[in-house]
């Protein structure tokens, strides 16, 4: 992944309409802003906040040659790379979560050559997104020399210091054609609100060219401006809006549904015991299958969301 | 996330009593902490030697988790599945995004890491991302998460199961530094602080020669000897004439860690 020139990020920037308009649109909409070969950054961490809705739809539009980064990749990266959206993931950890053990599907891609994930240093992931976010090329920082990784990656440089001559380690900028970020709430511009863990998608949302929101519902532009100091992205900086309830699940969305464990549990089984047979019979199931996405929650099931809501709720809980 | 799954074997140590492998793994790592550190904490046997080290000589100390979280407080009977969910924010002063938490390191403030790895070798050094040619790997890990930015730029302790197939002679792959090839080629490297102060194993506390790096038998857990610490390791070993043994857990430090988990998730 090359650096994209300055000249080139200004001008996309400068094209893009950043008046306070509606754009609220489907799902299915949102995935024609997506072009095949896009590097498309996924908000969220792990099973958090992740914008599952919207990998649900570029799955559905059969996308193709997708670059996913994001800062640490769960069982969304085996869907995609199953699915076959992208064989190139930039994370810094790539399973389903600790509690399930090593990825088959990661292995059984990554082993064979069929698809990449190339490792970076969590530090380094989001260093490289706030250097996109910041219009420089590239950051400085102190982790990863003296380690095999360094040598793995596209693109990082030692320096010396043209101030103090001490060694530092350059990691380039990314800013991502897209970026998927899911948010609890929204108005009909973009003005996002984001409650709890942020990860790295601040500095996603602005390093990127277009910004495809999902939320969990939309509110209105008073609301948003009643309590300023709670919105986290501008709606300058995005292209899209989506309701999207539920739009993390089987994963968390924070404050509102924990992770739907048994979903993820049934999953991790399919994957172990029946591999990519069991994932692809997954995505008929619960990818192809759906009519649309209400039809998806259905099929996960009112007793699990349930369970997860009630779960997630609790963190408002003294 | 630092990467725990290499102490998910569920093999029991031959040093099983009234306890667990796991258990005095946590036991041992919360003695290595003082009062008011600041300690990068995974999930799982890290956690808790953190959460036992507050009860116990440590209250002072701050917990962060790499999903951003500073100061949590871990309620007993809910500890959490990962590092970046939303029960690791419960009682937390304060969440920022993972960026800056990550920074914290690089700024200075925190002064222990907690690692795991699937591998280590004689400087310290931990793979968690390729076993094999990683050109060619036999298995595929899930990499380094933040522990390549914890083993550079922190103190580590690195907790993990004692056996010759995870203590090698060269790891496969450095995914975290510890000393490198000894000496000062950590420094030479462009990393001047940190290292790898303690590796706590269900056999024995280990930790490195000043000046060599190489690492060295500090003391034996209870009922081990130094011969079965050699035998569980695939590189020479320095072990001291005389070397001591390790106080086994107390009953007051195993209440503790039933308490926070009841269910035994992490110390079965």
């Amino acid at each position: 992944m090359t650096v994209v020139p300055y000249a080139q990020l200004r001008e996309r920037t400068r094209q893009r309409d950043c008046s306070l308009h509606e754009k609220v649109i489907s799902l299915e909409e949102a995935a024609n802003i997506v072009n095949d070969g896009d590097h498309v950054a996924v908000g969220g961490c792990t099973v958090s906040r992740t914008p599952i809705a919207m990998i649900w739809a570029l799955v559905r539009a059969r996308k193709q040659g997708l670059t996913l980064s994001r800062s640490i990749t769960s069982n969304e990266g085996d869907i995609a790379y199953v699915s076959g959206i992208s064989d190139h993931i930039m994370t810094s950890w790539f399973s389903q979560g600790i509690v399930w053990g090593i990825s088959k599907m990661m292995r059984a891609y990554t082993e064979t050559g069929r698809a990449r994930f190339e490792e970076w240093s969590h530090m380094a992931m989001g260093l490289r997104y706030r250097a996109g976010a910041m219009g420089v090329p590239f950051m400085p920082m102190r982790a990863m020399m003296g380690s095999d990784i360094v040598g793995l990656v596209d693109n990082a440089q030692e320096m010396e210091c043209p101030f103090t001559g001490e060694r530092l380690l350059l990691v380039p900028a990314l800013n991502p054609d897209v970026a998927l970020i899911h948010v609890q709430r929204c108005d009909r511009y973009g003005n996002a609100q984001i409650d709890g863990l942020q990860f790295m998608d601040l500095d996603i949302a602005m390093a990127a060219n277009k910004v495809i929101l999902t939320t969990e519902r939309i509110v209105s532009n008073e609301q948003i401006r009643r309590a300023p100091d709670h919105t986290k992205i501008p709606f300058f900086a995005v292209e899209a809006v989506v309701e999207a309830p539920y739009g993390c699940a089987p994963h968390e969305c924070y404050g509102t549904y924990e992770p739907f464990f048994e979903h993820m549990d049934m999953y991790a089984q399919i994957s172990a015991t029946k591999g990519e047979e069991g994932v692809k019979e997954y995505l008929d199931e619960f990818y192809y299958g759906p009519k649309n996405w209400t039809e998806y929650l259905e099929r996960v099931g009112l007793q699990e969301m349930l369970d997860a809501t009630r779960r997630g709720r609790s963190v408002y809980d003294d | 996330m630092t990467t725990d799954l290499a102490n998910r074997s569920t093999d029991n140590s031959p040093t099983q009593r009234d306890y667990t492998a796991s258990q005095l793994l946590a036991v041992s790592a919360s003695r290595v902490l003082e009062e008011g550190q600041i300690v990068f904490a995974g999930i799982g046997i890290t956690l808790l030697a953190a959460t036992l080290a507050q009860r116990t000589h440590a209250p002072g100390l701050t917990i962060l988790f790499e999903g951003g979280v500073i100061g949590p407080f871990i309620v007993p009977g809910e500890l959490p599945p990962s590092t970046n969910e939303q029960r690791c924010t419960r009682r937390a002063n304060m969440l920022v995004p993972i960026t800056d938490v990550l920074l914290l390191l690089q700024r200075g403030y925190v002064d222990i890491g907690f690692m795991g790895g699937a591998q280590i070798d004689r400087y310290g050094n931990l793979n968690s991302s390729f076993i094999g040619d990683p050109e060619n790997p036999k298995t595929r890990l899930p990499g380094t998460g933040g522990g390549n930015d914890i083993a550079s730029l922190s103190e580590i302790i690195v907790a993990m199961k004692h056996q010759k197939r995870r203590f090698v002679e060269k790891v496969d792959f450095v995914t975290s530094p510890g000393f490198l090839s000894g000496g000062s080629s950590r420094a030479d490297s462009g990393l001047p602080f940190g290292g790898v102060k303690k590796v706590v194993t269900d056999l024995a506390i280990l930790g490195f020669d000043e000046k060599t790096r190489q690492m060295r038998v500090d003391a034996l857990q209870p009922g081990v000897t130094a011969e079965e610490v050699q035998d569980n390791t695939a590189f020479d070993l320095i072990v001291p004439e005389g070397v001591k043994v390790a106080p086994p857990p107390t009953e007051k430090e195993l209440a503790i860690l039933s308490d926070l988990d009841p269910e035994r998730l992490y110390t079965a």
